[in-house]
C-alpha cells in the first residue's frame, strides 16, 4: 500500500513538475519517519530558503523530546520535522522572528533555549553578572584585609626591665 | 552590618531553591489551554479524511499516542475505548493521533486494543507541533465551541475522562 503510494509519487515526479507541486502537500501522508522528514524539506521548500536562516531559527529552539538539545543539533525525528516546519514557514514568507513566535505560541517560552529578557527572566541574565561582581568585591575586601600591614600594639615593657636596660647602657664604657 | 550580610544573602538563594524543588520540571503548562484548538485534517488509518471542523458542536477528546509509548499509552488505551463507547452517542468524539510511529506498529496497537474510535498518523508532525505536544501520551479536551479546555499529560483514566467530558457536556454549545 505504502510502496504503491511512493511509486505513484515517483511517477508523478517523472511525468511533470507542475503536478508534483500540486501534490506536494499530500506527499508526506504517504510515508512516515525519516522518509517523511526528507520529503517535506526539498519537495515543499523552494530553493530560495536560506539554510543559514533555517539553522539560525533551529538553534534557538529546544528539541521538545530531548534533554537540552536544540532543534538544530538533535538527531531525533521530531527535531527533523520541526526543521521541516521552520523551512516551510520561511518559504511561505514568514520572518525568522515570526517562525520563532509560532513555536512560542504553541509551546510557551519553554521552547526557547535562551529565555527572553523581561520580567522574572531578567534574574537569569542578571544573576551571573551580579554574582561575579559580588564575588570580586568580596575578594577585593579580603585581599585588602590580608595584605594590610598590621599595626602592632606597643608591647608594654616592664618598668623594672626598662630600668635595668638603662643601667646597663649607662655602665657601658 | 557586614556580619549579617553574608548569612542574609543565603535567604533569597534558599527561597529560590525551595521554589525550584517544588516545581516539577516535566510539568510544562500549555499556553493553549483556553485558546481555540488548531484546525487539522488527518487521513485516518482506514483511509478516511477527518477534520476538526467536521466535529464542531461535539466535545472532542484528542489523544496523541505512540505504539512505543509503554506503559502509559498501553494503560490508557482501554480506558479511552471504554469511555468512547460510553459517550459516543452523547455528542462526544474521541480522535487518536499516532505520532513518531511506524504505520504497521500503530495498526497493530489499534488492533490489539480493538480501538473503534478514529485514529490517524501525523507523518509530518504538523498537528503535534500545532498542539505543542512534547511527549506521549498527551490528551486535549476540546469543548463544543472548539476551545481547548484541558491538557492532560500522561495516561487518561476513566474518571478523568468522565469528569471532564461531563463538565463540557453540561455547558451550552
Amino acid at each position: 500500500m505504502r510502496r504503491a503510494g511512493l511509486l505513484a509519487l515517483a511517477l508523478a515526479v517523472l511525468v511533470g513538475g507542475r503536478s508534483v507541486e500540486a501534490r506536494a502537500p499530500e506527499a508526506p501522508r504517504l510515508a512516515t519517519g525519516p522518509v517523511a522528514a526528507a520529503a517535506t524539506g526539498p519537495v515543499n521548500a523552494p530553493p530560495t530558503v536560506d539554510e543559514e536562516t533555517v539553522r539560525r531559527v533551529a538553534t534557538q529552539l529546544r528539541c521538545v523530546v530531548c534533554q537540552n538539545l536544540s532543534v538544530l543539533d538533535s538527531p531525533s525525528e521530531m527535531a527533523a520535522q520541526m526543521r521541516a516546519i521552520i523551512r516551510e514557514r520561511l518559504a511561505a514568507g514568514e520572518s525568522p522572528e515570526q517562525v520563532v513566535q509560532y513555536f512560542v505560541d504553541k509551546y510557551g517560552e519553554w521552547i526557547l533555549l535562551s529565555p527572553r529578557e523581561h520580567g522574572f527572566n531578567l534574574l537569569v541574565w542578571a544573576a551571573p553578572v551580579v554574582s561575579v561582581l559580588v564575588g570580586l568585591a568580596v575578594v577585593a575586601v579580603l585581599l585588602r584585609r590580608w595584605t594590610r600591614p598590621r599595626a602592632r600594639p606597643a608591647t608594654p615593657i616592664d618598668p623594672a626591665l626598662r630600668e635595668r636596660i638603662r643601667r646597663e647602657l649607662d655602665s657601658l664604657p | 552590618m557586614w556580619r549579617w550580610l553574608i548569612p542574609l544573602s543565603v535567604v533569597p538563594v534558599l527561597g529560590l531553591l525551595a521554589y525550584g524543588f517544588r516545581v516539577n520540571p516535566r510539568d510544562i503548562p500549555s499556553p493553549l489551554v483556553g485558546r481555540p484548538a488548531a484546525p487539522f485534517v488527518l487521513r485516518t488509518f482506514d483511509g478516511r479524511d477527518l477534520s476538526l471542523a467536521s466535529l464542531r458542536g461535539r466535545v472532542v477528546v484528542l489523544n496523541f499516542w505512540a505504539s512505543w509509548c509503554y506503559p502509559a499509552c498501553y494503560e490508557e488505551a482501554p480506558a479511552l475505548e471504554r469511555s468512547w463507547r460510553a459517550y459516543r452517542d452523547r455528542e462526544v468524539s474521541v480522535v487518536g493521533v499516532a505520532i513518531q510511529d511506524q504505520p504497521d506498529a500503530a495498526r497493530k496497537f489499534i488492533a490489539d486494543f480493538s480501538l473503534s474510535f478514529p485514529n490517524a498518523p501525523d507523518p509530518d508532525g504538523k498537528v503535534s507541533v500545532d498542539y505543542g505536544v512534547y511527549g506521549v501520551p498527551e490528551t486535549f479536551f476540546i469543548d463544543r465551541a472548539g476551545r481547548i479546555r484541558l491538557k492532560q499529560t500522561g495516561a487518561v483514566s476513566d474518571d478523568l475522562f468522565r469528569g471532564e467530558v461531563e463538565k463540557l457536556l453540561g455547558e451550552p454549545a
